[in-house]
């Protein structure tokens, strides 16, 4: 028996695509990724009409995609986050269905509990053998971790591997094994290396980015969390890495180690567990060439699926035991729910990613952003679109003060007591308003284009077209 | 006034000059000389002018960096921020005490014209030529707006015909100088900046050596060294204790009548407790300052 | 003031505005910004309250605005009339 096909056009076949169907992709190969393209570039020469794309994300370098819908090739896309180039095409109204965004863990959850069926499974896999044991870990388009990648290959009904670094059998240190997969194939490029990873994460040199990490990491500190076991996710932009830093300085003065960090995992979380701040990193996806290494490496860094990650329909999952998780917004509201969808202007640039299932799961969630951007206030009376329910927002960190969701008095007292600089988040607003002037209210009033689905799959919030 | 910091911030960069204020630093200095190219000077007096009109900081102490004397451009500098009432002017290359009265003079005659009270904004001479260090005290006393010295080393080292470096040995005579001169007037004398901004170890020498002279602070041009340098030129936790127990133990002295007191064994005498309300008054400062 | 000769003033990074004044025989403002939705009124308020303290009547002026806050705007038009204009 063998599962290797010559060509990606004789996968397809053999998986039976037909009209209709849902294929699922990730997006572990990010701006770097061939796949997507490649797939339905094949489809659309052979016919195939009316699919509903399954995409973890969708990044600029998919661009392709909006022909592929304005060809009716694509009629639905469920994505968790969705780069400014589509997103602008389905802020203007391109496609006639909604597009369905879920989190990281929702769509783990949906995959595993049949609310999101996938028909077909293309798995791009920097290193697969010809039975489709595979690993991100190896190959020229190496990416680390698969994470996201795992439950299409459990919950899909068919699953095509697509590679361009074909092993021998058996690949000794695979991430998802054989028993999923149904179809090879090697291909000549499944990526482009530079674009995949970054060469090397860097910490912000913005001063206020650094002035805002640091009255972020000081909430950390009078929290109360920061202590032996503590459990930390940061994201992978410049301002987060700065957090981190800070972070790693007060452990090292008070000689904390803690249990675990999650999220991007960058270089500079790779250098903090290695010097002995983090027991293990649970990795669900890789940011950086040294992440890349270490996960290949050092045993301590784990690989996670989406749903160990996140997944509302497990019994638990690793963002149930996270103690900090700092955040980012474009928007953040007087109810302190945040935005993470659209820009200001109502356009989709973004999507939830880990966002909500993180705010949710951890004990403190902080969001850290400058109170303005470019003159545009962070803090509106209701944001453009609820991407994670205020509830689930303890702080909101900006260089000109911070404010604490009232559901949570007790914080607020500690970090009064602290001396740092608590303010009404009402107050906050009226600092930017007096700064740059009291913005004119964005209107959306378009037909819905996207429905922005809650971890548990419930509506969250719907996004207009402009018009 | 406390001025652990005072921070450089280039005179035609918006988003540095409006959030300026939120980097930590007791003092930011908005810069039309060096940070500012030469066919940009009129755009950045007048986005500072504006700055100061418009989004004038309120946390933190703003001072003015003029240009030099024998430039063209001082007197302009001058016209545009004196009526926003700026705390401090910094004159580059400050020579000798005429050159402040001449600061001093035309700044009056603006505040005149304005019709805001003349003497609203104080002068910081920047000493950073060898006739200006041996004219230190001449400088420092020669008008009642001078509110401290400041030490420009780079320009300094250039007039002594040596190579500035990170020890600072070429610099020693000039920093005790400018120091001695400073607090013969009563007032004080801060710093040149450390320019490797990546040595934050050298940071904290440079810092540490500055505070052992004399000098009640320093000037940083990159704000990732304001939080180094406000600590070295903070009072420890343990010396605000003491200075607690040399005021406490003087009050208990005088409420029994004593004429002497002693602390851990040994007499208090009046510098000591000079000292110790220069460092509760620091903390004073401190607790109201640092996050507001 | 009046303008007499191309003059320009500000950038384009973010939080900082361009504007190009030149002679014209009529007042021509041409105005974007990357927050136009939000601030184009007052954008254009504050252009033309700065045209008007300065005289200026007539002139081919174009802002490319970054998200500059108002005090930014007024200083850059007047650099950029200061610099194109005279007397």
């Amino acid at each position: 028996m063998s599962k290797l096909v010559s060509s990606l056009k004789e996968a397809i076949i053999a998986a039976g695509l037909k009209d209709h169907m849902t294929i699922s992709f990730h997006h572990h190969l990010r701006n770097g990724d061939y796949v997507l393209n490649m797939v339905l570039a094949k489809a659309a020469e052979m016919g195939i009409r009316d699919l509903n794309v399954n995409a973890s994300s969708l990044f600029d370098v998919h661009e392709p995609v909006i022909g592929h819908i304005k060809n009716q090739v694509v009629t639905g896309l469920e994505v968790n986050y969705m780069g400014q180039k589509v997103g602008r095409a389905i802020s203007e109204g391109i496609l006639e269905k909604p597009v369905i965004f879920r989190s990281h863990g929702g769509r783990a959850g949906d995959m595993e509990n049949g609310s999101a069926k996938v028909d077909i499974a293309f798995i791009a896999a920097p290193c697969a053998d010809n039975m489709g044991n595979m690993s991100g870990k190896y190959g020229p388009s190496a990416c680390g971790s698969l994470g996201y990648a795992f439950s299409d290959a459990m919950y899909a009904d068919k699953v095509v591997v697509i590679t361009d670094y074909l092993v021998p059998y058996p690949l000794q240190d695979c991430s998802i094994p054989e028993g999923y997969v149904d179809y090879v194939v090697c291909v000549d490029k499944i990526g482009d290396a530079s674009r995949i990873v970054s060469g090397t994460t860097r910490i912000t040199r913005d001063p206020v980015g650094l002035r805002i990490a640091w009255l972020a990491s000081q909430v950390v500190k009078h929290s109360g969390y920061l202590k032996d076991g503590f459990s930390f996710q940061t994201g992978a932009g410049g301002a987060s890495l700065a957090v981190a830093k800070y972070v790693e300085e007060m452990m090292e003065k008070e000689k904390i180690t803690g249990s675990f960090c999650m999220g991007g995992i960058t270089g500079y979380l790779v250098s903090m567990m290695e010097k002995g701040y983090f027991e293990t990193i649970l990795d669900v996806q890789c940011f950086d060439l040294s992440a890349v290494a270490s996960i290949r490496e050092n045993k301590r860094h784990r690989e996670i699926s989406a749903s160990r990650y996140a997944s509302p329909a497990a019994k638990s999952s690793a963002v149930d035991s996270l103690d900090v998780v700092i955040l980012g917004a474009t928007q953040a509201d007087t109810d302190f729910h945040v935005n993470v969808h659209t820009d200001s202007n109502g356009n989709i640039m973004g999507g939830s990613g880990g966002h909500s299932d993180t705010a949710q799961g951890a004990k403190l969630s902080i969001v850290a952003a400058p109170l303005i951007r470019a003159r545009l206030p962070l803090i509106a009376d209701k944001v453009l679109c609820r991407s994670t329910p205020g509830e689930t927002i303890d702080v909101i960190v900006t260089q000109r003060g911070i404010a604490v969701n009232p559901r949570n008095q007790e914080l607020r007292e500690t970090l009064v007591r602290a001396g740092l600089p608590v303010k009404d988040i009402q107050e906050l607003k009226k600092i930017a308003e007096d700064m740059a002037g009291v913005p004119k209210e964005v209107a959306c009033k378009g037909r819905t284009v996207a429905k922005v689905l809650y971890r548990d799959g419930t509506l969250l919030d719907t996004i207009q077209a402009k018009s | 006034m406390m001025r652990r910091t005072m921070l450089f911030l280039p005179g035609n960069a918006p988003n540095m000059l409006i959030n300026g204020d939120v980097l930590g630093a007791d003092s930011i200095i908005f810069d039309l000389e060096d940070a500012v190219a030469p066919d940009e000077k009129d755009a950045a007096r007048i986005l500072v002018r504006n700055t100061l009109k418009y989004q004038k900081p309120t946390a933190c102490e703003t001072i003015i960096r003029i240009n030099p004397l024998d430039t063209q451009e001082w007197r302009a500098d001058l016209e545009e921020v004196i009526p926003c009432r700026p705390d401090l002017i910094m004159p580059a290359k400050a020579g000798c005490g005429q050159d402040i009265k001449v600061v001093a003079d035309y700044m009056a005659q603006i505040e005149e014209q304005a019709g805001i009270q003349v003497g609203s904004t104080g002068i910081l001479p920047l000493v950073e030529t060898v006739l200006g260090v041996e004219k230190a005290f001449e400088i420092a006393s020669a008008h009642r707006r001078v509110a401290g010295l400041f030490l420009g080393g780079e320009d300094l080292t250039a007039d002594l015909h040596c190579k500035r470096t990170k020890e600072g040995q070429e610099i020693f005579y000039a920093r005790s100088r400018i120091v001695c001169a400073a607090r013969a007037c009563g007032l004080d004398a801060y710093d040149t900046p450390f320019t490797d901004v990546e040595d934050m170890q050298g940071l904290v020498k440079d810092s540490q050596l500055a505070r052992s002279l004399g000098f009640s602070g320093k000037a940083v041009i990159s704000p990732r060294h304001v939080e180094t340098v406000n600590a070295v030129f903070s009072p420890a936790p343990e010396e605000i204790q003491y200075a607690r127990d040399v005021v406490e133990a003087i009050e208990e002295g005088k409420r029994q009548g004593k004429g002497a007191v002693s602390l851990r064994g040994k007499m208090i005498d009046a510098p000591i407790v000079k000292r110790a309300m220069q460092i509760l008054d620091m903390e004073r400062q401190m607790m109201g300052g640092d996050f507001q | 003031m009046e303008i007499r000769k191309n003059a320009a003033a500000g950038t384009l990074e973010s939080s900082d505005i361009f504007i190009c004044v030149e002679p014209y025989d009529q007042l021509s403002v041409q105005i974007q910004s990357v927050v136009q939705e939000q601030y184009m009124e007052a954008i254009h308020h504050t252009v033309f309250q700065v045209l008007e303290e300065f005289g200026v009547k007539s002139g081919k002026i174009r802002v490319n605005d970054r998200g500059a806050l108002d005090c930014v705007i007024r200083a850059r038009m007047e650099t950029a009339i200061r610099r194109g204009g005279s007397r």
